[in-house]
């Protein structure tokens, strides 16, 4: 019953309790697959004239996360980190400086790194996002994961989900072919315990392993 | 952050008519300079106009000329081989912007409009003519480390205003002599890319010459001789992801040992990007040598002032050109 409440969206943007409560059902509601999808309407018009500034109408949007799509209705102000954190409790993504200049909340939309920060959740409309969450497999961790473990590429590891996505997007982009050169494209992820220079073997090891990322 | 309406058009003349209609309406591209200026305050619309959903995404090659969508991505126009093989200066000013994520999100047509990165157009606790007519400027006697050298009088600045147009892309532009399309409800006009942005005189809230009805649709570039004698110089805090302290676009059309042709333009210098067109046509005719490339610099800053903290630029900014004209030659 609570599954059907969650797959409509705007039930759930209803509920008084932003609690534990709502976080359980969001779990569950990841776990479903195969919503129904909208057509991008000719123009969408949200949040009516006359709702207050305060007490927005929320507005529709899907999009699909690591797989899973999601009919959601949202605050028309709600950004993309937001919404993964808040309402998927998708927590990995992290808020950093939340003014797109730590890279902390580095996503992949439709497949290029994206910060999730700087961008309105509306926009995002049938476009598909993946998380850090979405790399590991089989309960085994993406390559660069692993790399990252074993070069020490972290301290506080408040970055390092930013710093992975971006990895994996460097590699992709064929921008880690030396070390000045992820240096130069790895410079939208600030880390301020200082591990960058591990953080570029884990990137350049992954790279030159010729591994799938 | 105030609630605002949003639309989804999907045609240039929606947009235009949606914008046009409200005051209060502005469009949106890529949002990495709008939201961070929305999430501040600084700005605050009733109503956003999604334009990424408008057919201005393509790049082509046409008869002599590079033809870009106003919402071809940085990251896309960078590294396209129509870019890269006709105007490589371009690609270079582009990749020197920004980070890999925002290159990702950010357009062309935005990029060109993004605001200044002044401090105090930030801080809404600071007077600031660009945000708020008439309240004065902070940084003639503030932190103006970052601030204009050109197209400001002094005498006149605390009513104006000093900031510096951030974009690296619009340097490349400006000396690639660019046009931007330009669509209006009642039809098209082309401008060049030098006549987009503005300098800041008693309006300095107005960054360009756009109505607030009309969208620019794309750029055209037309072919030079330059080929890879064409060097983006950026001095920057830090050695990536970073705004330009001082940088220069330089362009060289070398014949027989003469330059034919020069282009040169600064960013981070002035209220819009600055073309020094004394000092290409000092070059015109002459062999190239590092001399000649001081005395044109030298022309370049005849009419350079400073407020304080930036005062280093008066002799960064001449020497920035030097060495992008030395790139630009290949003779470093």
């Amino acid at each position: 019953m609570n599954n059907e409440r969650i797959v409509r969206g705007e039930e759930l943007e209803n509920e008084a309790d932003f609690s534990e409560e709502r976080r359980f059902f969001l779990k569950q509601s990841v776990a479903m697959a195969g919503l129904s999808f909208l057509p991008v309407p000719f123009v969408t018009a949200a949040g009516g004239g006359d709702s207050s500034p305060g007490n927005p109408e929320p507005v529709k949007v899907t999009l699909t996360v690591n797989g899973t799509r999601h009919r959601l209705a949202i605050d028309v102000r709600t950004t993309l980190l937001d919404l993964l954190r808040e309402q998927l409790a998708l927590t990995g993504t992290k808020k950093g400086c939340d003014f797109g200049q730590c890279g902390a909340c580095t996503v992949h939309v439709d497949g290029q790194r994206t910060l999730a920060c700087l961008s309105f959740a509306i926009m995002q409309q049938s476009k598909k996002v993946h998380t850090i969450e979405s790399l590991a497999k089989n309960g085994s961790l993406h390559p660069l994961q692993q790399a990252f473990i074993k070069h020490d590429g972290f301290q506080c590891g408040y970055c390092t989900p930013g710093q992975i996505m971006s990895g994996v997007s460097c590699i992709r982009e064929k921008k880690a072919g030396s070390a000045e050169e992820i240096q130069e494209y790895m410079s939208g992820n600030l880390c301020r315990c200082g591990a960058y220079p591990n953080i570029v073997n884990a990137i350049m090891e992954v790279k030159n392993s010729g591994s799938q990322v | 952050m105030k609630a605002f309406q949003y639309l989804r058009p999907s045609k240039v003349q929606d947009a235009i008519r949606a914008v046009g209609s409200d005051p209060g309406a502005r469009f949106i591209a890529g949002g990495t300079n709008l939201i961070d200026l929305m999430k501040r305050g600084i700005v605050s619309p009733d109503k956003l106009v999604d334009i990424n959903h408008l057919p201005l995404k393509k790049i082509s090659y046409q008869s002599g000329r590079l033809k870009i969508g106003a919402l071809a991505l940085n990251s896309e126009v960078a590294a396209h081989p129509a870019v890269l093989q006709k105007q490589p200066l371009l690609a270079q000013a582009l990749h020197s912007g920004a980070s890999g994520q925002l290159r990702n999100m950010a357009t062309m047509g935005g990029n060109a409009l993004q605001r200044t990165r002044c401090p105090y157009f930030y801080d809404t606790a600071f007077p600031c003519n660009k945000r708020k007519p008439g309240s004065g400027c902070a940084a003639v006697e503030g932190i103006n480390r970052m601030h204009s050298i050109f197209g400001v009088e002094k005498a006149n600045a605390t009513q104006s205003c000093i900031a510096v147009h951030p974009s690296d892309m619009s340097v490349a532009l400006a000396a690639l002599d660019a046009e931007v399309i330009i669509q209006g409800q009642g039809g098209e006009r082309r401008i060049a890319f030098t006549d987009l942005h503005r300098l800041p005189g008693n309006q300095p809230e107005l960054d360009t010459t756009l109505e607030r009805n009309e969208l620019i649709t794309g750029f055209e570039i037309p072919d030079n001789d330059f080929g890879m004698h064409a060097h983006y110089l950026k001095v920057r805090d830090r050695a990536s992801f970073a705004f330009a302290i001082v940088s220069v676009a330089a362009a060289l059309d070398v014949k027989e040992g003469k330059i034919n042709a020069a282009r040169l333009a600064m960013g981070g210098v002035a209220h819009k990007p600055w073309r020094l067109f004394e000092a290409e046509r000092h070059l015109l005719g002459k062999p190239v040598s590092e001399a000649l490339f001081r005395q044109a610099a030298a022309l370049g800053m005849r009419d350079a002032v400073s407020f304080g903290q930036n005062d280093y630029k008066l002799r960064m900014a001449p020497n920035a050109v030097v060495q992008a004209l030395l790139h630009a030659a290949a003779i470093e």
